[in-house]
């Protein structure tokens, strides 16, 4: 009981909710610039052609 | 601790975006469109006639110019959340952050995700000749993440070794070289595309330095109501 209070608190604890916070915050942000910069899907690339030119991401 | 996090990177990268997205329309805009007059073959480079430098250029378009504001906003909003991630990762180990601080981390992102791939792949107004969009974008993703390493292995560790391998991150991408297209075939005259390349990224260079700015005040600001 003991250790299975002790491995709650540890898994739970400050340090590793900011670090799986980050992370998360990593990913997603990956995520969106993977979406808005580089997916080729034509509709995507339509609105954000401009945007792919004038960022420097490599475009067509 | 999670809000904290996702209100202080949405609040950077939306004011930041819109910021860039102004600064794109502004400043990037009127030399993207000049030259899509030389790619939709409306004008034509080194044509009987000379062409003018100050064409009739189209005038603003809300829904293509909105689109580009909002996917400008996203992308900054994308950079806010990888950007806080680092900062959180670091402030955890040390590094005070705050708007002051955030200002250095700006230029570092500036660094990473324009000025290293921009430096090989320039960035490329409509209408240049350009490898397969694939090859380069696994380049520019690579030099990406080695520019990121590097920079954090400088700022963050003090150890010649590491400053050694940094320097070769930094490099390799260029020594190897970025995927080039087999001849040259822009029908872009150069004045405009060099313009482009210096225009995006000063424009992306203003928008980084802010973008730290606001993510190391924001992130300082809602720590108060964490």
């Amino acid at each position: 009981m003991t250790s299975l209070n002790h491995a709650q608190i540890q898994s739970n604890s400050p340090s590793r909710v900011r670090l799986l916070t980050a992370l998360f915050g990593a990913v997603l942000g990956l995520a969106l610039i993977t979406l808005t910069g580089h997916v080729q899907a034509s509709a995507l690339h339509s609105a954000a052609h401009d945007v792919r030119h004038a960022t420097g991401f490599p475009c067509h | 601790m999670f809000s904290r996090f996702l209100t202080s990177a949405l609040f950077a990268g939306a004011v930041a975006g819109l910021i860039a997205g102004l600064l794109q329309l502004a400043f990037v805009q009127p030399v993207l469109l000049h030259a899509e007059l030389y790619e939709s073959g409306q004008l034509l480079h080194f044509g009987a006639d000379p062409n003018s430098t100050q064409p009739v250029l189209p005038g603003f378009n809300a829904v293509r110019d909105g689109l580009s504001l909002i996917f400008t906003m996203l992308t900054y909003t994308g950079y806010a959340l990888i950007l806080l991630a680092l900062m959180s990762f670091a402030e955890d180990r040390g590094a005070s952050i705050d708007g002051r601080t955030g200002l250095i981390w700006g230029i570092a992102g500036f660094v990473t995700f324009h000025l290293a791939p921009g430096f090989t792949l320039a960035p490329e107004v409509p209408g240049v000749a350009a490898a397969d969009v694939g090859a380069r974008q696994v380049w520019w993703f690579a030099t990406v993440a080695a520019a990121g390493i590097a920079l954090w292995l400088i700022a963050f560790t003090h150890n010649w070794l590491l400053w050694a391998l940094s320097v070769v991150f930094l490099a390799a991408p260029h020594i190897i070289g970025a995927p080039e297209p087999e001849s040259f075939s822009g029908i872009v005259p150069p004045e405009l595309a060099a313009l482009f390349a210096a225009r995006t990224l000063g424009v992306g260079m203003a928008a980084w330095v802010l973008l730290g700015c606001f993510a190391g005040f924001f992130w300082q600001r809602e720590a108060a109501h964490d």
